[in-house]
C-alpha cells in the first residue's frame, strides 16, 4: 500500500493505494494556520483500521515552506558573500544583513584570491550581534570549487543553529540565484524542521515503520530526514503533484500536451513535450526570487474558480484574489463558479444565491443574467488559453547555443488539454476549444495531486567538471573536489558520473529499480594555450529522471 | 550611476564548429565567457533579454557579397546563423523591442571583402555587412556608423563601404605595420565618392586604456557626431586585450566598457578575441553590463594589474599627434575630390587579395563611377588562384539616374567569352536584385 496526501492551499487530499489502485480517498479543508494538523488528521483518518505493515510508502506534498515565503513568514537570515570580480555588490544585495568578503576562484575554479579569516570572523560576530541566528554563505563559482565555502562555514559554524552552504542547493552556475536559494534555504530552515520533526513523531507514534517522502518541485520526491537539509527544494512542489497526477492517471505518452490544474484560487499550466513534462531549465522563481531549485516549467495564473468577479471601467476583472468561496457556498462575490452553475455547466452549490451574485455583474454590464455568466465563463475561459499560448510561445523562442540545436530544434505544438481541478469539468470543452487541442479530464482528478505525490519517484542530479591540465574533478552537489590524472577522459568521468549519481539518489531515498538515469549535459573541450591543447575540460551533468516509481507507467520530465 | 537601458542579448557560441581542434576560432571559444554570463546572472536582470538567432538567407549574402561561385559554396550553417544572430540584434533594437543589442555570435565577419573566394582572417561572410543591409532592406535606408574595435583592422568591412558616402567605418587597431591584415593606415580614407567615410586609427603596440580613450574622446566621437549616423554599430573585436595570444595590446575590460558606454552603440557584433580565459568572459560582461547601464566598476581579470599595463609617455605622444592629424583630415575631407579626380570619368584600383585562412590569391580590378550624387556604379573583375573568374556589376543603394543607366548598359555590354571570366553578376542593391549570368 501506498499513502499519497497533498497539502493545498485550499483542500488537502489523500489516497490510498492498493496495488496501484484507488482503496480510500478524502479531500478535506486545509488548516491553514496548522499545517501539519490538516496532515497527521487526514492520515490517521485514512489509515485507521489499515494494517499499517503493508505500507510501502508515505509520500507528502506540502506548502509549508512556499506558503512561509509568499508571506513572508520566514526567520531572519545572515548572509556572508564572496563576490569577486563581477557585478557590483549592490546589485547582489537580498537584504540588509549581507556581508561582503573577500577571496574568489575564477572561472575554472582556480583560487585567485584566498578568503581572510579575519574579515569572516568580523562578519559573522556583527550578523550574530544583531540576533540573527541562520547564515548563507555563498561563494562565486563555488559550484566549480567549493573550498572557499566550506572553509568559511567551518569558521562560522559554531556562532549560528544553522548554516547553509551555497553549493549544496545546486550544481548549476548563477551566482546571484545561489544567493537566493541559499538565502531561502536558511529562511525556512527552522519552520521546516519542526513540521518534520513532528511528522515524525507522528509516525513513531502511529507505528508507520514505511519510509516517508517529500515531493520536490522537480516532481520528484526525497526522504523526510534528507529534506530537513534542504528545505528549499520542496517549494512550488504543488503544481508539481498536479503533474504527476496527470502522469500518473492519464495515458500522456507520445504527444505534446498541456496540463492544467484549476483551483479555487489559482491556475496551473504545465506543459509535455511528447509526453514528458519540462523542467524550468535553471530554477523556479517564487515571490521574486530567481532560484536555482529544479522545477517544473510552470505558470500560476491568479484565476480560478473562486475569484473574486468585478466590473471596472466597465469591464470584467477576473481575480486575481480569492476573498471567500463562491457566492453559491455563501461567498460575498461573484466567481467564474457563480456563472458555471448559473450556465448550468455544474450542479453544485446553491443555484439562487450564485444567480443573484452573477445578476449584481450583469447589472453594471447592462446585460440580462445568462450572458453576464456566459461573458464571465468566456472571459475566464481566453484568459487561461491566452496564459497558454504565452507560455507556448515563450518555451518555443527559448535560445539554443549549438548549430544542431538550432536547425534541429523542436517546436511545441500542443494536441491534448489534459484538466485537473474542480471547474475542470465545467471548462475542458470550451477550453479545449480554444486551444484546438483535445480534453481530457483524468479519472479520480479531484484527487490527482496526492495520487501524483503517492506515486513519485526520487530524484538526484549531479554536476561534474573534470579539468585535466589543473589534475582536478569537481562534483558541484556533493562539495568535493578530487585530484585525477592527466589522461582522465569522458569514459572516466561517465563511469564516476554515473556511480556517484546512484549512491547520491540512494542517499536520498531512491529504491534500487527507480534509478532510472539519463545523462542532461555532455561536453568535452580543448584546452589550449597558444596553438597547442594542454589539456580537455571535460563537463556531465547527470540526473534520475523524474517520473513514476517502478510498477506504474512511463514517462518524466525533462529539461 | 548611469540610467539603465534595455539590452538584448543574441548568445551563439556555436559549441559543434570549429576551423580545426587548435585553431583560435574554435568550439571553446566563447566557453568560459558562457560561464561568466551564467554564473553572474546576467540573464536574469530585468532589463536584459536574451533572443534566439534567427538565420541569414542567400538572399541577405547576395544583398553586399559577391560569393564565388556562389553563396552557399563559401559558407557553413554556422555564418548564416551567426549573421542571423546579428540581424535579430539589429531587428530587435529597430522594432523597439529593446534600446540596444550584442550579438555574441561566431564566426566572425569583419575581414571578409565585397568578393568572396573564400576565408580570409578567419571569415568568410561579413556579417555586419550583411545585418546592415538587412536592416536597410527592411526598415529604409539608414546613415550607419560602423566602429571597428577590433585588434586587426576592418579591413572587409573597409571594402565593402569603400565607395558608400551613407556608411561612416572607423577602425582603430594595431598598426598594421606589425600585424595582419597589414593595410588600415589614416590614407586609405575612402573612395573619390565617399572620402572621409573611411577612418583609420592606427595604433602602436602596448597601446593601453588611456590611448584608445584618448582616441575615442578625440576623434571617433566628434567624427560620429558630426557624421549625424541613423544607427552606431560596434564592430566589438576583443582582441586589443593584454592577454590576446595573437596581438600586443593592452586594452583591459574595464577600458572596453568604458568604450562601449561612451560610444554608445545601437548594436554591438562581437567580431575577433582569442584569449578565451583570460580575457572574453571579462570584457564580454563589462560591455554587457555597460550597454545595459549597470554597474561594470567591479569587472576585473584575475590577472589585472593597472600600473604593469600603462603605456609608455612616448605612445602617448606618438597617439596625440596622430589623433590631431585624423581629425584634421577629416575636417578637410570635401576638398580633396577634385585633386584625386582630376576630371576624370572613372577611378580605377588594382589589388591583390590573400585569403590567409584558405590560401587563394586574389587578383582584383574595381572601376567606379565619379558621381556627385550617389556612391556611383562599381565594376569589379576578379581572378582568383582556385581558377574562378568573375566579373561584377554594383548599382549601389540609392543610385542616381545616370549610374542606373551606366551600369545596367555596361552590364548588358559585358561578354563573358570575350572578357574570359566564368560567372557575370549584377548586383543590384537600389533594387534588391542579384542575377548571375
Amino acid at each position: 500500500m501506498i499513502l499519497g496526501i497533498d497539502v493545498g492551499g485550499t483542500h488537502t487530499d489523500a489516497v490510498l493505494l492498493d496495488n496501484f489502485q484507488v482503496k480510500k480517498k478524502t479531500k478535506v479543508p486545509t488548516n491553514q494556520r496548522h499545517l501539519v494538523s490538516s496532515l497527521i488528521g487526514v492520515m490517521d483518518d485514512i489509515l485507521r483500521d489499515e494494517d499499517l505493515s503493508a505500507l510501502e510508502r508515505v509520500v507528502f506534498s506540502t506548502t509549508l515552506s512556499t506558503n512561509a515565503i509568499v508571506q513572508g513568514k520566514t526567520d531572519r537570515v545572515g548572509m556572508i558573500v564572496a563576490s569577486g570580480p563581477g557585478l557590483a555588490p549592490e546589485d547582489l544585495r537580498i537584504s540588509e544583513d549581507m556581508r561582503f568578503v573577500s577571496g574568489y576562484v575564477s572561472n575554472r575554479g582556480i583560487e585567485v584570491a584566498p578568503i581572510k579569516k579575519g574579515e569572516v570572523e568580523e562578519a559573522a560576530a556583527g550578523l550574530k550581534a544583531s540576533g540573527i541566528a541562520h547564515l548563507g554563505v555563498v561563494c562565486k563559482f563555488s559550484t566549480r570549487n567549493p573550498a572557499h565555502e566550506n572553509q568559511i562555514g567551518e569558521l562560522v559554524r559554531s556562532g549560528f543553529r544553522h548554516v547553509s552552504l551555497g553549493h549544496r542547493m545546486s550544481g548549476n552556475l548563477n551566482f546571484r540565484r545561489r544567493i537566493a536559494t541559499t538565502y531561502l534555504n536558511a529562511s525556512v530552515h527552522d519552520l521546516y524542521s519542526r513540521f518534520v520533526d513532528e511528522i515524525l513523531e507522528f509516525a513513531a507514534r502511529a507505528g508507520i515503520k514505511a519510509p516517508l517522502y517529500i515531493l520536490k518541485a522537480d516532481g520528484g520526491t526525497f526522504e523526510i530526514r534528507r529534506s530537513a537539509e534542504q528545505p528549499v527544494q520542496t517549494i512550488l512542489s504543488g503544481p508539481a503533484a498536479s503533474v504527476m497526477g496527470i502522469l500518473s492517471l492519464a495515458d500522456c505518452a507520445g504527444a505534446d500536451a498541456v496540463a492544467v490544474d484549476m483551483g479555487g484560487t489559482t491556475t496551473d499550466i504545465a506543459l509535455l513535450a511528447d509526453g514528458v513534462p519540462l523542467l524550468e531549465p535553471l530554477g523556479v522563481t517564487i515571490e521574486g526570487h530567481r532560484t536555482l531549485i529544479r522545477g517544473l516549467k510552470t505558470r500560476s495564473l491568479g484565476l480560478g474558480g473562486d475569484s473574486r468577479v468585478r466590473v471596472d471601467d466597465g469591464r470584467l476583472v477576473i481575480g486575481p484574489r480569492r476573498e471567500g468561496p463562491a457566492a453559491a457556498f455563501g461567498g460575498p462575490w461573484p466567481t467564474p463558479t457563480d456563472a458555471m452553475i448559473v450556465l448550468g455547466l455544474t450542479r453544485i452549490g446553491d443555484a439562487a444565491k450564485a444567480q443573484t451574485a452573477v445578476a449584481e455583474i450583469a447589472g453594471k454590464l447592462n446585460l440580462p443574467v445568462a450572458e453576464a455568466a456566459r461573458a464571465i465563463f468566456e472571459k475566464t475561459c481566453r484568459d487561461i488559453a491566452s496564459a497558454v499560448d504565452a507560455m507556448v510561445e515563450e518555451v518555443n523562442n527559448k535560445p539554443v547555443y549549438t548549430i544542431h540545436e538550432l536547425l534541429e530544434g523542436k517546436t511545441l505544438r500542443p494536441k491534448r488539454l489534459f484538466i485537473v481541478g474542480g471547474p475542470a469539468g465545467a471548462v475542458a470543452s470550451r477550453l479545449g476549444e480554444l486551444l484546438g487541442c483535445e480534453a481530457v479530464i483524468p479519472r479520480d482528478a479531484e484527487v490527482a495531486n496526492a495520487y501524483g505525490a503517492a506515486l513519485a519517484r526520487t530524484t538526484a542530479e549531479i554536476t561534474l567538471l573534470a579539468e585535466t591540465e589543473r589534475g582536478s574533478l569537481t562534483i558541484a552537489e556533493e562539495g568535493l573536489e578530487v585530484k585525477i590524472p592527466a589522461h582522465f577522459t569522458r569514459r572516466d568521468i561517465l563511469r564516476i558520473g554515473m556511480e556517484r549519481l546512484r549512491e547520491r539518489a540512494r542517499r536520498l531515498g531512491a529504491v534500487e529499480p527507480d534509478i532510472e538515469t539519463e545523462i542532461v549535459e555532455d561536453q568535452e573541450f580543448n584546452m589550449v594555450r597558444g596553438f597547442y591543447a594542454t589539456g580537455k575540460n571535460i563537463r556531465l551533468k547527470a540526473q534520475v529522471k523524474p517520473g513514476l516509481i517502478a510498477g506504474f507507467g512511463k514517462g518524466g520530465p525533462r529539461s | 550611476m548611469t540610467q539603465r537601458r534595455k539590452t538584448g542579448l543574441v548568445f551563439f557560441p556555436a559549441f559543434d564548429w570549429a576551423i580545426s581542434p587548435t585553431h583560435p576560432e574554435r568550439e571553446e571559444r566563447l566557453l568560459y565567457t558562457q560561464d561568466q554570463v551564467f554564473e553572474e546572472g546576467l540573464l536574469d536582470f530585468e532589463n536584459i533579454v536574451e533572443y534566439k538567432p534567427g538565420l541569414a538567407t542567400i538572399e541577405d549574402i547576395n544583398r553586399i557579397h559577391i560569393c564565388v561561385p556562389d553563396a552557399r559554396s563559401v559558407i557553413t550553417e554556422s555564418h548564416l546563423i551567426s549573421a542571423g544572430g546579428a540581424i535579430t540584434a539589429a531587428e530587435k533594437v529597430l522594432e523597439g523591442a529593446v534600446d540596444n543589442a550584442f550579438a555574441l555570435v561566431r564566426p566572425p565577419g569583419h575581414h571578409a571583402m565585397r568578393v568572396v573566394h573564400g576565408a580570409r582572417g578567419f571569415c568568410n561572410i561579413n556579417i555586419e555587412a550583411v545585418m546592415i543591409e538587412h536592416i536597410r532592406r527592411k526598415y529604409g535606408h539608414r546613415r550607419v556608423a560602423v566602429i571597428d574595435t577590433d585588434c586587426h583592422h576592418g579591413d572587409g568591412t573597409q571594402d565593402i563601404y569603400w565607395h558608400d558616402p551613407d556608411t561612416l567605418c572607423i577602425s582603430i587597431h594595431q598598426d598594421g605595420r606589425t600585424l595582419y591584415p597589414g593595410s588600415g593606415f589614416p590614407d586609405e580614407f575612402g573612395g573619390p565618392n565617399a572620402l572621409g567615410t573611411t577612418i583609420n586609427i592606427p595604433l602602436p603596440p602596448e597601446t593601453s586604456d588611456e590611448g584608445f580613450l584618448h582616441v575615442l574622446e578625440e576623434v571617433i566621437l566628434p567624427i560620429v557626431q558630426e557624421f549625424k549616423p541613423d544607427l552606431v554599430i560596434n564592430s566589438a573585436g576583443q582582441d586589443n586585450h593584454y592577454t590576446d595570444p595573437i596581438t600586443n595590446m593592452r586594452f583591459s575590460a574595464q577600458g572596453y566598457a568604458r568604450l562601449n558606454e561612451r560610444l554608445k552603440p545601437d548594436i554591438a557584433v562581437l567580431e575577433g578575441g582569442y584569449s578565451i580565459e583570460g580575457a572574453l568572459p571579462y570584457v564580454n560582461v563589462g560591455i554587457i553590463l555597460a550597454m545595459a547601464g549597470l554597474d561594470y566598476s567591479h569587472v576585473r581579470e584575475p590577472d589585472y594589474d593597472p600600473g604593469a599595463l600603462r603605456q609608455s609617455d612616448e605612445i602617448t605622444r606618438y597617439i596625440r599627434e596622430m589623433s590631431k592629424d585624423v581629425l584634421e583630415l577629416w575636417k578637410r575631407r570635401h576638398t580633396f575630390k577634385a585633386e584625386i579626380v582630376k576630371g576624370a570619368r572613372y577611378a580605377r584600383r588594382n589589388r591583390n587579395i590573400y585569403y590567409d585562412t584558405d590560401g587563394i590569391r586574389e587578383q582584383q580590378e574595381e572601376t567606379v563611377r565619379i558621381c556627385n550624387d550617389c556612391g556611383g556604379f562599381i565594376a569589379v573583375n576578379s581572378m582568383a588562384s582556385t581558377g574562378n573568374r568573375v566579373y561584377a556589376v554594383i548599382i549601389p543603394s540609392r543610385s542616381c539616374d545616370l549610374c542606373r543607366l551606366e551600369g545596367e548598359r555596361h552590364f548588358h555590354g559585358v561578354d563573358k567569352a570575350k572578357q574570359g571570366v566564368h560567372y557575370l553578376v549584377l548586383q543590384d542593391r537600389d533594387r534588391d536584385v542579384y542575377v548571375v549570368k
